[in-house]
């Protein structure tokens, strides 16, 4: 429930305060929410498989962001920031389609 | 546990809060505002934001391209402008030039009225005394005294072509101007400086003079505007061509 009304409240926070992104944020603010994302679509799962844990939840959800970041930083002193930040998202893509699969045959059993 | 995932999804949203709760609230409210932020940032700067570096660089120099050509074509434009403004200005000093030959020629030619300073001069002639040679003297003092134009009561308009003559008959004061009958008394109208003018009748042995001895009396007024207003007849020259 908590959660739920975390989401929603920070979606309104950021829709109506539109804060700028400062500029050393600009090239990982996308892949860090994708990153979060893939965490949360986890969670989703584990909790649906009875396995949640809020610790590896908080621990995973961290921890990808970081490394979210740090492959595009990394990406980004290489000069290939583009195309590895275009890979990350797309394993995050296939990880969150996999993750939001589970959850389905686990909701509707299809 | 035979628990199902729906039973704990029900369960779980009527759970009383817990801390746990509060930790993962947290982080999804951090993920819903990350978001948010993203989604209206990438929404404010939409045009440009997601092109690669090369690509901007190539409209860079493209834009840079169309700026240079724009700039020459301004300058051919104003060189025109220029070029057409100096000869509208050329054009309108030769118009103004040439309207101004042109009136000081049909002055001269007398096809146009005019109307200016100068003086009146009355010739009264009881006698029929008065001859076109005496007229005529009169008519070459005043162009030597810069009169402009010159008219014989109020018919015939005075030019370089003008002759006098005598009337048929002696004695009845009339005389032939430009093929035109001028009856006693000679009203010759003048346009110029009037001092000038009246000194060139007035001058001893000058017409006052000449038609006094014939018995007849001149009377000369000076006036600030006078009207010429017969023209003289139109000549088409026969022989004489121009050269240009």
């Amino acid at each position: 429930m908590i959660a739920v009304l975390g989401l929603a409240l920070g979606v309104i926070l950021g829709l109506l305060v539109e804060p700028s992104v400062p500029a050393f944020l600009q090239p990982y603010l996308p892949i860090a929410v994708v990153a979060a994302l893939d965490a949360t679509f986890g969670a989703l799962r584990a909790f649906l498989d009875g396995v949640f844990n809020e610790r590896v939840f908080v621990i995973s959800f961290v921890s990808n962001v970081v490394i979210a970041a740090l492959i595009v930083y990394l990406g980004d002193q290489l000069g290939v920031g583009s195309q590895l930040s275009t890979g990350v998202v797309v394993v995050l893509g296939i990880r969150i389609f996999s993750n939001v699969a589970a959850i389905r045959r686990r909701l509707l059993h299809a | 546990m035979p628990d199902s995932a729906l039973d704990r999804t029900r369960r779980a949203l009527t759970a009383r809060p817990s801390r746990s709760h509060a930790v993962v609230g947290v982080l999804l409210a951090l993920l819903g505002f990350a978001g948010a932020v993203q989604v209206s940032e990438v929404r404010s700067d939409e045009a440009y934001a997601g092109t690669r570096r090369d690509d901007l660089i190539q409209l860079l120099q493209s834009l840079s391209i169309a700026q240079s050509r724009a700039a020459d074509q301004l300058t051919e434009l104003e060189q025109t402008r220029d070029a057409l403004q100096v000869s509208s200005a050329q054009r309108q000093a030769a118009l103004a030039e040439s309207q101004e030959r042109l009136d000081a020629l049909r002055l001269l030619s007398g096809r146009t009225a005019a109307v200016g300073p100068g003086v009146t001069i009355t010739i009264k002639d009881p006698d029929g005394t008065v001859a076109a040679a005496t007229l005529l003297n009169a008519v070459e003092e005043l162009r030597d005294s810069g009169a402009e134009a010159i008219e014989v009561n109020d018919a015939a308009r005075v030019v370089a072509q003008t002759w006098f003559a005598d009337g048929d008959d002696p004695g009845d004061a009339t005389l032939v101007v430009d093929s035109r009958n001028v009856s006693a008394p000679y009203v010759v109208e003048a346009i110029g400086d009037p001092a000038t003018l009246v000194t060139a009748v007035a001058f001893p042995g000058g017409l006052t003079d000449e038609v006094e001895a014939l018995g007849g009396t001149v009377s000369i007024v000076k006036s600030d505007e006078l009207q010429i207003e017969s023209l003289a007849p139109e000549r088409a020259a026969t022989f004489a061509e121009p050269i240009t």
